[in-house]
């Protein structure tokens, strides 16, 4: 069993990182939106430190969601989900680790990206390494609550814009904690958002690949 | 070990296609379903492997692991390949392998499918009779008794149509079961015939 989740896990991530994988496609698009905003804000140094972590927030949630449709759904369109449904590793554990794969290959970049990305902002180093840190604890969450949309868009053909509206409204919470703990600036103290955004997290974590293997078993009906 | 469909019934989209389909398959024994296109034979043997539900009617495994579903001891290989264009023959190999709980043997299954000299080559790279025979690679890689094929014929050129009957022939020699869809004739002898939708 476990050596069919490191087969899925190893393979996703094989397929992300060669060419056409997008595994850069993510990062990319986050260096386009943090790279715009500041022309946009205008020269004004205080507010975009002010407001740097927020944008890092939305950048990496919106370039999560980018791929995200494509995680089953790949794998429904060449007929190698069918074999999947077939092996006796059950459907939730597979779940988890095309999940994984998947954060390693969009969320895990992202983060690693943020604190040099946060410079073109202007944020200060330590509010760098704060929203770095709540990137690492919260991208995981975005992930997969992702993974419920993209087992519910399985069998819809360009489902990716479906598979956004059903999940932003969930990611709500992580962008909200998220964000208050890496600006300091929430209702509540640092380090209670940051438990915050990992509660989140690991309820995604529970709960995503139950919800997203139930969707799939759906798709037999 | 015994296959049993009892009075299958499928509805979908709100049209019928088929029903009251029954028949047993002993070990040893192949089973051809045939029928026009869209009669259902794709359906069926997605209802067999339990990746379809049918309306009517049930699919059981009598003899089989008891705490295995239909699925879990068969090879669905469906019209779609299941082969991943950025990966290589040996690499997408490995992965059914391990999905499919086989133990490791290398790369004989691509020999014995004539791929042995494209194992490292990308997928991508493959024409659809390499495919095909990349994906019918996986029926050797973890031994599981009942094959479901869909169509298994197509793209094959006529050595691979003689090496496909010849795999199946050995398969059904070492007791196991199999389930094709298929237009043309298998090439294997005895093999029963479920014939859909003819004039129903």
């Amino acid at each position: 069993m476990s050596e069919a989740l490191r087969a899925i896990f190893v393979r996703d991530l094989k397929i992300a990182f060669r060419a056409g994988g997008g595994a850069g496609v993510g990062v990319v698009f986050f260096l386009a939106l943090v790279t715009v905003v500041p022309f946009a804000v205008g020269p004004d140094m205080p507010l975009l430190s002010r407001i740097g972590p927020a944008i890092l927030w939305i950048g990496a949630l919106l370039a999560t969601l980018l791929g995200l449709d494509r995680i089953f759904s790949a794998d429904r369109e060449d007929g190698s989900l069918d074999v999947m449904m077939l092996s006796t590793t059950p459907l939730e554990l597979i779940a988890v680790a095309k999940g994984l794969a998947h954060w390693v290959a969009t969320g895990l970049p992202l983060t690693i990206a943020a604190p040099l990305f946060g410079l073109l902002l202007g944020i200060e180093p330590a509010a760098l390494g704060t929203v770095t840190l709540t990137l690492l604890i919260g991208t995981p969450a975005i992930t997969f609550l992702g993974l419920v949309g993209a087992a519910l868009a399985v069998a819809l053909p360009r489902g990716g814009l479906l598979v956004a509206v059903l999940i932003l409204p969930l990611t709500i919470p992580v962008l909200i904690f998220g964000v208050a703990a890496s600006a300091g600036t929430g209702p509540v103290p640092f380090d209670t958002s940051l438990k915050f955004v990992a509660a989140l997290s690991l309820f995604a974590l529970v709960l995503g690949p139950v919800a997203s293997a139930a969707a799939l078993r759906h798709i037999r009906e | 070990m015994r296959l049993i469909a009892e009075r299958l019934g499928l509805v979908r989209g709100g049209r019928r296609l088929f029903q009251d389909v029954g028949f047993a398959l002993g070990v040893g024994e192949a089973l051809a379903v045939t029928g026009p296109n869209g009669a259902g034979k794709s359906s069926l043997l997605r209802l067999i492997a339990g990746l379809l539900r049918p309306s009517e009617g049930r699919v059981t495994l009598e003899g089989g692991p008891e705490d295995r579903t239909t699925g879990t001891v068969a090879h669905f290989v469906g019209h779609l390949d299941g082969v991943k264009g950025a990966l290589t023959a040996s690499e997408n190999l490995e992965f059914m392998r391990a999905i499919l709980g086989g133990r490791p043997n290398g790369s004989s299954p691509l020999a014995t499918l004539g791929l042995g000299r494209l194992a490292d080559v990308p997928a991508g790279m493959f024409s659809a009779g390499q495919k095909r025979r990349l994906a019918l690679a996986r029926l050797l890689t973890a031994p599981r008794p009942l094959w479901l094929l869909d169509e298994p014929l197509t793209a094959l050129d006529a050595e691979g149509q003689t090496l496909f009957a010849s795999l199946a022939r050995a398969h059904l020699s070492r007791g196991g079961l199999v389930v094709a869809a298929t237009h043309a004739p298998l090439g294997i002898d005895g093999a029963r015939e479920l014939k859909l939708g003819g004039g129903a």
